[in-house]
């Protein structure tokens, strides 16, 4: 119930972002249909928004969709599906339906959780979607309605739960500053693949994590 | 963008997202179990929604700019730090933002 509403919520943001981003009501449609994945629909449009290139929006939203693979290799000994529906698994296949997938004790449960989360997230989140996009269209400036100051605040709550950890903070802080370093000198949409490229170093020098460690890291 | 590339541009990342997606699901578990792939994904993750953070509050093209959207995030921050849901969290920034704007700065 509540990732559902969440998850409307979120919707109707993403809709409104993404035709005030100048996205078509198709094209954001497009986005909630065929890419479904949060955060790379957001970051899709916020490079649109900001005049990148279509490399870097392409990139930006494949990089952000590179946990869904770990998801996959996750549940799919759970789901053990074949065929069409092994196709549907994958589209299905999000944060919020593995969260609830591996929290299950029970195969059966897993299976259930990973189905109805999936197909409930799909249906509301397209449904919403094409609410705010609406509601966008009839908006009119974006800027008056702080709108572009709510596409920041998306991505801070976004981000938000993942930064228990002392490392994670630590490549925050990193990706901040190559960030605003970058803006002036790079073209829109570089400095968010170069934070990408940051914490991939910084994935690989860093040392595995300690049992003390572990317990000062809750995640 | 045109419409048309703006079109190839959504159609081009929902199949990367996809074919991301279905990999997973196609090769073994413990390909992708070890302790360096699953920090590195967790961290790219974290970097990318950080620095999207940083260029929707500060860039206005390739100009790091100061206006109304840096006290919104604060707000955001606030809300967030308080538990807030998500459409309160972003409701607030731009309710800050439209209301600095109305008062004429940002």
């Amino acid at each position: 119930m509540s990732v559902a509403v969440a998850t409307g919520l979120y919707g109707i943001s993403f809709g409104a972002l993404s035709v005030v981003a100048g996205v078509s009501l198709a094209q954001t449609m497009a986005l909630s249909l065929l890419l479904f994945s949060g955060g790379s629909q957001f970051a899709l449009i916020g490079v649109v928004a900001a005049g990148g290139s279509p490399a870097a929006a392409v990139t930006t939203a494949a990089l952000l969709g590179a946990r869904n693979t770990l998801y996959g290799a996750v549940v799919a000994p759970l789901l053990r599906v074949r065929g069409w529906r092994r196709l549907v698994a994958a589209q299905l296949t999000i944060d919020e339906s593995t969260a609830v997938a591996v929290g299950q004790r029970e195969s059966s449960a897993a299976r259930a959780g990973f189905w109805v989360t999936g197909v409930g997230v799909f249906v509301l989140w397209n449904a919403f979607t094409l609410l705010g996009a609406l509601a966008g269209d009839a908006l009119g400036d974006p800027r008056a309605w702080g709108l572009d100051a709510a596409a920041g605040a998306a991505f801070l709550a976004l981000v938000w739960p993942r930064l228990a950890a002392r490392r994670a903070q630590v490549v925050a802080a990193l990706a901040v500053v190559v960030s605003v370093c970058l803006i002036p000198v790079v073209p829109a949409g570089m400095p968010v693949l170069a934070a990408a490229a940051v914490a991939v170093v910084a994935g690989i020098v860093s040392r595995p994590d300690t049992p003390a460690a572990r317990t000062q890291e809750p995640s | 963008m045109t419409a048309t590339v703006l079109w190839v541009t959504v159609l081009a990342a929902a199949l990367a997202c996809f074919a991301l997606k279905f990999v997973g699901h196609l090769i073994p578990e413990h390909w992708l179990a070890g302790e360096r792939v699953q920090r590195i994904s967790t961290l790219v993750t974290v970097a990318m929604l950080v620095s999207l953070v940083v260029v929707q509050t500060f860039a206005t093209g390739q100009s790091v700019v100061v206006d109304a959207r840096l006290p919104a995030l604060a707000v955001a921050a606030l809300a967030l730090a308080l538990r807030a849901p998500f459409i309160v969290v972003v409701v607030l920034a731009a309710a800050t933002a439209a209301g600095l704007r109305a008062l004429g700065w940002g």
